[in-house]
């Protein structure tokens, strides 16, 4: 019965057969759940051996913090890595769909993918959706061209820079780019550049918080994925002791049920 | 669109489609808890010191804890601009009672004062979270928590501003003892009442954005107005 009810896959694509539904639900007074969103700093810059992407770790809903510690850094291939801020679900979703179709053609031609090609896949997607899919991205990657920045708006616009922020923080950390970002600085100069601008965001803007995930992608195609670089925040320690007596629950009644369990175990054949 | 003419006289409509006005909204939130506990012969009134509007910080040091008798603290978060504008009448209409009346305001007195001020502007009222604590004529806690048009309430405990729904329920259960089948529920002692009212803190600044920094906690008691400060995160 349920093999027969999968066995016509759905359409390909969004499907939007709720969407009068939900309108006339929130006409009629009823208040639609909030998404997900990483109110984010995310960043990206080009130095002497490769790219550097950061990203901060708080996602929110609302005023609320939903998650402390999110990874914003996504992978797209081997040689290319993205940062997304934005709705959660559309950043996940948009860079986990095009690291599929980079993993096909990366099989069908037989060699890496260029940046350029994921930017274009990237872009023509959300042009497509026209803002709809709420996803700022900061692209970073190595090819033959050498290391490459892009930054892509929600509604398909594309630049490309060798030093880039994108989401409520971007201001913050941008700051720090234009006060201290030079061409051709060495990795430990670019990760702690990286990391400062990061922190501008995580400690100035509301949006973001919590640690700092860096991802470092260099010309001779070694990844540093670097999760939690830097806990830039730890848990308040609480002065007393929460745990509960035995018995703090009202028990307000007890059912007793007798049940007979017979079971024979068929030991497995092992030759 | 001008296509739309009014039938009788040959006038386009003058409601022309499109913006007519923008909106008008006097009111911001600037964010801020507050966490109030009673007891015998103490009361303590906590607020954090971040201020902010949307996603970024005004300051990270601004008290909102206002000292209006040596028995008596009010804590008011909300539309900063309405908190400073309460407040400042608030002191010149203490000052007037002293005046008159050769001595300075109970804590009741106070309450009640707070209560009118606010209804006096029900139609317009001032954006405010008000949680008012201080020691009564005997010398005991009491906590008084108001809505924004005046409405008040004494209570022992109480939690305000953008974290008060989160805090609200913690203060239920470890102060008023909801839930918790105990054979003896002992009073909550001035130190006790000091590590819950931080500890709450502590645990709002994990999940509400509007609050951070750190805290500052005023206990009041017989002797005068001790005040704490404690550290909360700065993200």
């Amino acid at each position: 019965m349920q093999a027969e009810l999968a066995r016509e896959l759905p359409p390909a694509g969004f499907n939007f057969e709720n969407c009068k539904r939900n309108e006339a639900l929130i006409n009629g007074g009823f208040l639609a759940p909030k998404t997900v969103k990483t109110g984010t700093t995310i960043a990206g810059i080009i130095f002497k051996d490769g790219v550097i992407l950061g990203a901060d770790t708080r996602a929110t809903e609302g005023p609320i913090v939903s998650d402390k510690n999110c990874s914003k850094i996504h992978y797209l291939a081997p040689n290319m890595y993205c940062c997304g801020a934005g709705t959660a679900a559309d950043t996940e979703m948009t860079t986990d769909l095009v690291s599929s179709q980079l993993a096909l053609h990366r099989l069908n031609t037989g060699r890496e993918v260029p940046v350029v090609c994921a930017t274009t896949l990237l872009k023509q997607k959300l042009f497509r959706y026209q803002g709809n899919i709420s996803a700022a991205l900061v692209l970073g990657g190595v090819d033959l061209t050498g290391p490459t920045i892009y930054s892509i708006a929600p509604h398909g616009s594309v630049d490309k820079l060798p030093y880039t922020s994108m989401g409520s923080g971007s201001l913050a950390a941008m700051s720090v780019f234009e006060s201290r970002y030079k061409p051709d600085m060495t990795e430990e100069e670019a990760k702690k550049l990286v990391r400062d601008a990061i922190a501008g965001g995580v400690f100035n803007d509301l949006g973001s918080g919590s640690n700092i995930d860096l991802c470092v992608i260099r010309k001779n195609k070694t990844v540093d994925y670097l999760r939690n670089y830097e806990i830039a925040n730890r848990k308040g320690e609480r002065t007393l002791d929460y745990s509960f007596l035995k018995g703090t629950t009202i028990v307000t009644g007890t059912k007793t049920f007798n049940l007979d369990i017979t079971e024979t175990v068929i030991p497995m054949e092992v030759a | 669109m001008f296509q739309q003419m009014n039938i009788q006289q040959n006038f386009p409509e003058y409601n022309i489609p499109g913006k007519q006005h923008h909106d008008f909204s006097p009111y911001e939130s600037n964010g801020g808890s507050i966490v109030a506990i009673a007891g015998k012969g103490y009361a303590i009134i906590a607020a954090d010191t971040r201020l902010s509007s949307g996603y970024s910080i005004h300051t990270r040091k601004q008290k909102k804890t206002f000292k209006l008798t040596d028995t008596t603290v009010l804590g008011s978060t909300g539309c900063w601009c309405d908190t400073l504008s309460l407040t400042s009448l608030l002191a010149y209409r203490m000052q007037s009672y002293v005046h008159t009346h050769q001595k300075t305001m109970s804590t009741n007195a106070i309450a009640q004062l707070i209560s009118v001020m606010m209804y006096n502007k029900r139609f317009f009222p001032y954006y405010v979270s008000n949680v008012l604590a201080g020691l009564d004529e005997e010398g005991n806690g009491v906590v008084y928590s108001y809505d924004p048009i005046g409405h008040c309430e004494k209570t022992t405990y109480r939690a305000g501003g953008t974290a008060g729904a989160l805090l609200q329920p913690v203060l239920d259960n470890q102060i008023g003892y909801k839930n918790q089948n105990l054979a003896e529920k002992p009073e909550i002692t001035k130190e006790k009442a000091i590590s819950i009212a931080t500890d709450t803190f502590i645990s709002a600044s994990e999940r509400d954005i509007y609050t951070g920094d750190s805290v500052v906690i005023c206990i009041i008691t017989k002797d005068g107005i001790e005040e704490k400060t404690v550290q909360l995160r700065k993200d």
